[in-house]
C-alpha cells in the first residue's frame, strides 16, 4: 500500500535531526509534527515524547530521520542515521534526506520485520501547519466509543487534521528554549502571540466577573415586585424597546458566563454576540454623535410638532371627504355625520395633548437621545416606539371603526338567520330551526334592514382607517426588521470566511 | 504531451496529460482564449448603443458611463466566468483535485477524498437539440454501500467532446483500479 506522509512546509530548511509525529495505521500514513535536532539524549525525548502524550492524548512517536546537508553527502552520517533506527524502533522508519541547494529530496523506508521486502510507493505531502492547526474539520468520530460500523467512513483527512489541531502543546518549546530538546516546528523562530491578544485573555476573566455581577443586580432590579403591577407591566410588554433592551441583557449574560464554550458552535454564537453587540454600541455611538452635533435635536424637536398637526390636518381633511360624497358613493348622511364629528373631536383632543407637551419635547427628546449609546437597534426601537405614540389616534380610530363594524357584522349574521327563520344553537354549535313569534320576526326584519342599509358607510371608515393603521405597521415592521437584523447576523462568521476561510470548516 | 482536441461546440481544446509517478496523474484542458473580434465586437456595440444615447440625449455622463461598463465588465468577466485551464489531479489513495483556472489567474480548487469517491463515469446529457456527453464523478452515499450521494460533473466550461473524454476515462480508471487491488496486499 501506499504511504503517506506528511511533511510540514516550516521544517524544510531545518537542521538535521529526528523526525518526531503521529503514525495512523489505518491510512498507512505518518504526520510529521516537529523535528528534533542534535545533539539529544535519547532517554530524554523518550520521556518528553511520554509527558506530551499524556497531555495531548495524541499518540506522539518518533518516526524517522531527517538529514539536511549543506554539504556534500556524508557516508557516516547516513549510517548514524540508520543506526538511530535501532534505538527508537518504529516500523517503519522514515528517511527524508535533502542535499544542500538541491529542489529535490529522498524519502525512503526501512522496514526490519517485514517478509516481503517490497519498493513501495511513497507520496510525501507538504502541508502548512499553521493552517492546518487553526482549521476545525468537523471532528473525527471516536472510534473506541461509537460501535457503529459507519465510523470507519469518517473522513481519513480528518484525522490528519485533528493530530496537528490536539498538538498545540508541542508547539510551546522551540530550539532557543534551554532544554534538553530543541525542536522546529511552525513556532521555531519564536513563539508567536500577540501582546495585546494576551493582555486581553489576562484581562477578560475579572471583565467577565465584573460584568456577572453588574447584571446579576440589573436583572434583580428589573425582576422586582415594584415592576410588575398591572398597568406597568402591560406598558413594558408594549414598548418594544424594553423587550429589546431584555433580549440585549440576556445577550450579554452568555456572553460573560465563566464557562468556557464546550463546542464548536457555541464558541461561534458567543463570538457572534460579542461582535454584533460591539457594532451595534459603535454605530449608536455614531449616530449620537451626529444627532448632537449643530444641535439637530432642537432642529428634529421643532420640526415634530408641525408635522404632528399636519398629519392630524390631513386626517381632518380625510374625514371632511368621508363625510361629503366620497368618490361618488352616497353615504348614509346621519350615520355618516355622527361618526365624522366623533373622530373629529377625537383629532381635535390629540392636537391639544400635543401642543400641551410641546415645551418638552426638546427635553425628553435630548435624554431619550442619549441611550442611543446603549446601541443602535435600542435607538431604533425607540424611533419605533415614538412612531407608535404619535400615530396612537390611528390605532385609536382603527379600533372604533373595527368594533363597530364587528358589531354589524355579527348583528346582521344573526339577523339574517332570524330572517330565514333559523337560530344558532349554542349548545350543539349549529344552525337549527326555530319558529319566531310575529313582533320578533317584525322588529328582527326592521332592525336587520336598518343594518343592511348603515353597512356601506361603516365599511367604508373600517377600510379607510384600516389602511392607515396597515401603513404605520409597515413601517414599524420595517423598523423591527432592521433592528432583528442587526441582533441576529452572524457577522463574526461572515468575516472569518472573508478573511480567513480556512478556519471554518 | 499535449494533443488537439474539440469541445462540444466546435473549439479548439488542448489536452495535457503528465504522470508524476504510478499512482499520481495531471490532466489538463486548456479552454480557447478569449477571441479579440468578439471582445470588439462587444465594445463596439456598447459604444455605438451609447453614442446613440448621446445623440438623443446631449448629456455626455453616457459616454464616460459606458466606458465605465466596458472596462468593469470586461474585468469582472476575467475574474469572474472566462476559464483558462480545467485540470484534474488524481493521486491514488488520497483523492482527486479539480483546479479552474479564472483568465484573471484566480484559481478554485475543490478536493475529494479518495473514500468519499465511488467511481468515475462518462454521463450522456440531452441539451437543447443536442446530445452531449460529460465525466462527472460519483461520490459515496455513507449510508448506503451501493448508493451515490452526489454527481460531481467536470470540465464544466470547457465541455470537451467525448474522444478527449475517452482519454481522460482511462487515465482516471488505472489509477482507481488500483485502489481496489491495494487493500489485498500488505
Amino acid at each position: 500500500m501506499v504511504l503517506k506522509v506528511f511533511f510540514p512546509s516550516c521544517c524544510s530548511s531545518a537542521e538535521s535531526g529526528i523526525l518526531i509525529g503521529r503514525w495512523i495505521s489505518e491510512q498507512n500514513s505518518a504526520v510529521i509534527l516537529a523535528v528534533v535536532h542534535f545533539p539529544f539524549i535519547p532517554v530524554q525525548v523518550k520521556q518528553y515524547l511520554s509527558e506530551v502524550q499524556r497531555v495531548s492524548k495524541v499518540s506522539v512517536s518518533v518516526l524517522g530521520s531527517w538529514s539536511n546537508s549543506k554539504q556534500e553527502k556524508e557516508e557516516n552520517l547516513t549510517e548514524f542515521l540508520e543506526d538511530l533506527g535501532t534505538i527508537f524502533s518504529h516500523e517503519p522508519w522514515i528517511q527524508i534526506s535533502k542535499e544542500g541547494d538541491s529542489k529535490f529530496w529522498s524519502c525512503s523506508t526501512l522496514q526490519k520485520h517485514s517478509n516481503d521486502p517490497k519498493e513501495e510507493e511513497i507520496i510525501l505531502i507538504y502541508y502548512d501547519q499553521r493552517k492546518v492547526m487553526l482549521s476545525h474539520l468537523h471532528p473525527p468520530l471516536d472510534t473506541s466509543t461509537s460501535a457503529d460500523p459507519k465510523a470507519e467512513d469518517a473522513s481519513k483527512l480528518s484525522a490528519i487534521f485533528d493530530t496537528v489541531a490536539k498538538s498545540k502543546i508541542l508547539f510551546m518549546t522551540d530550539r532557543y528554549d534551554d532544554g534538553p530538546i530543541k525542536l522546529t516546528h511552525w513556532q521555531s523562530d519564536g513563539v508567536e502571540a500577540s501582546i495585546i491578544v494576551e493582555l486581553m485573555k489576562q484581562a477578560s476573566v475579572p471583565a467577565c466577573m465584573l460584568l456577572t455581577f453588574l447584571l446579576s443586580l440589573i436583572s434583580g432590579v428589573c425582576r422586582s415586585r415594584v415592576l410588575k403591577f398591572w398597568p406597568l407591566s402591560f406598558l413594558w410588554s408594549k414598548l418594544s424597546t424594553c423587550e429589546q433592551l431584555g433580549h440585549r441583557l440576556q445577550h450579554l449574560q452568555v456572553i460573560s458566563s465563566n464557562r468556557k464554550a464546550q463546542n464548536q458552535t457555541q464558541l461561534m454564537r458567543k463570538a457572534n454576540i460579542f461582535v454584533s453587540l460591539l457594532i451595534d454600541v459603535a454605530l449608536g455611538i455614531l449616530l449620537m454623535s451626529w444627532l448632537y452635533r449643530k444641535n439637530r435635536i432642537g432642529h428634529l424637536a421643532d420640526t415634530l410638532i408641525p408635522v404632528a398637526d399636519h398629519v392630524a390636518e390631513e386626517l381632518q381633511d380625510l374625514l371632511q371627504w368621508l363625510m361629503g360624497a366620497p368618490a361618488g358613493l352616497k353615504m348614509n348622511r346621519a350615520l355618516d355625520q355622527v361618526l365624522g364629528r366623533f373622530f373629529l373631536y377625537h383629532i381635535h383632543l390629540w392636537i391639544s395633548y400635543i401642543h400641551l407637551m410641546s415645551p418638552f419635547i426638546e427635553m425628553i427628546l435630548w435624554y431619550v437621545g442619549l441611550s442611543a449609546c446603549l446601541g443602535l437597534t435600542v435607538a431604533l426601537c425607540i424611533l419605533s416606539d415614538i412612531i407608535a405614540l404619535l400615530t396612537f389616534h390611528i390605532y385609536c380610530f382603527y379600533v372604533y371603526g373595527a368594533r363597530l363594524y364587528c358589531l354589524k357584522i355579527y348583528g346582521l349574521s344573526s339577523l339574517w338567520r332570524l330572517f330565514r327563520g333559523k337560530k344558532w344553537n349554542v349548545l350543539r354549535q349549529r344552525v337549527d330551526s326555530c319558529s319566531y313569534d310575529l313582533d320578533q320576526l317584525f322588529i328582527g326584519t326592521l332592525l336587520f334592514t336598518i343594518l343592511l342599509f348603515l353597512l356601506p358607510t361603516t365599511a367604508l371608515y373600517y377600510l379607510v382607517f384600516t389602511l392607515l393603521r396597515l401603513l404605520v405597521v409597515i413601517v414599524q415592521g420595517l423598523i423591527h426588521l432592521l433592528v432583528d437584523l442587526i441582533d441576529s447576523l452572524p457577522l463574526y462568521s461572515i468575516i472569518l470566511r472573508l478573511c480567513r476561510s480556512y478556519r471554518l470548516a | 504531451e499535449e494533443r488537439p482536441f474539440r469541445s462540444a461546440s466546435g473549439a479548439a481544446l488542448a489536452l495535457r496529460r503528465r504522470q508524476h509517478s504510478a499512482s499520481c496523474r495531471e490532466l489538463a484542458v486548456r479552454c480557447p482564449h478569449l477571441q479579440l473580434r468578439s471582445l470588439s465586437a462587444a465594445t463596439s456595440a456598447v459604444w455605438l448603443a451609447a453614442y446613440g444615447l448621446f445623440v438623443l440625449t446631449e448629456n455626455s455622463v453616457v459616454l464616460s458611463a459606458a466606458i465605465f461598463i466596458t472596462l468593469f465588465g470586461l474585468i469582472i468577466y476575467l475574474h469572474f466566468v472566462k476559464i483558462d485551464q480545467e485540470s484534474l489531479l488524481v493521486i491514488g489513495s488520497l483523492g482527486i483535485q479539480v483546479t479552474s483556472s479564472y483568465a484573471s489567474g484566480k484559481e478554485s480548487t475543490t478536493f475529494i477524498e479518495m473514500s468519499q469517491v465511488k467511481d468515475v463515469v462518462i454521463n450522456e446529457a440531452i441539451h437543447m437539440q443536442k446530445v452531449i456527453y460529460y465525466l462527472c464523478i460519483l461520490l459515496q452515499d455513507p449510508g448506503d454501500p451501493q448508493g451515490v450521494s452526489e454527481v460531481v460533473p467536470l470540465f464544466q466550461s470547457s465541455k470537451p467532446r467525448l474522444d478527449c473524454l475517452i482519454e481522460v476515462y482511462k487515465s482516471c480508471q488505472e489509477i482507481l483500479a488500483q485502489r481496489k487491488t491495494a487493500p489485498q496486499s500488505s
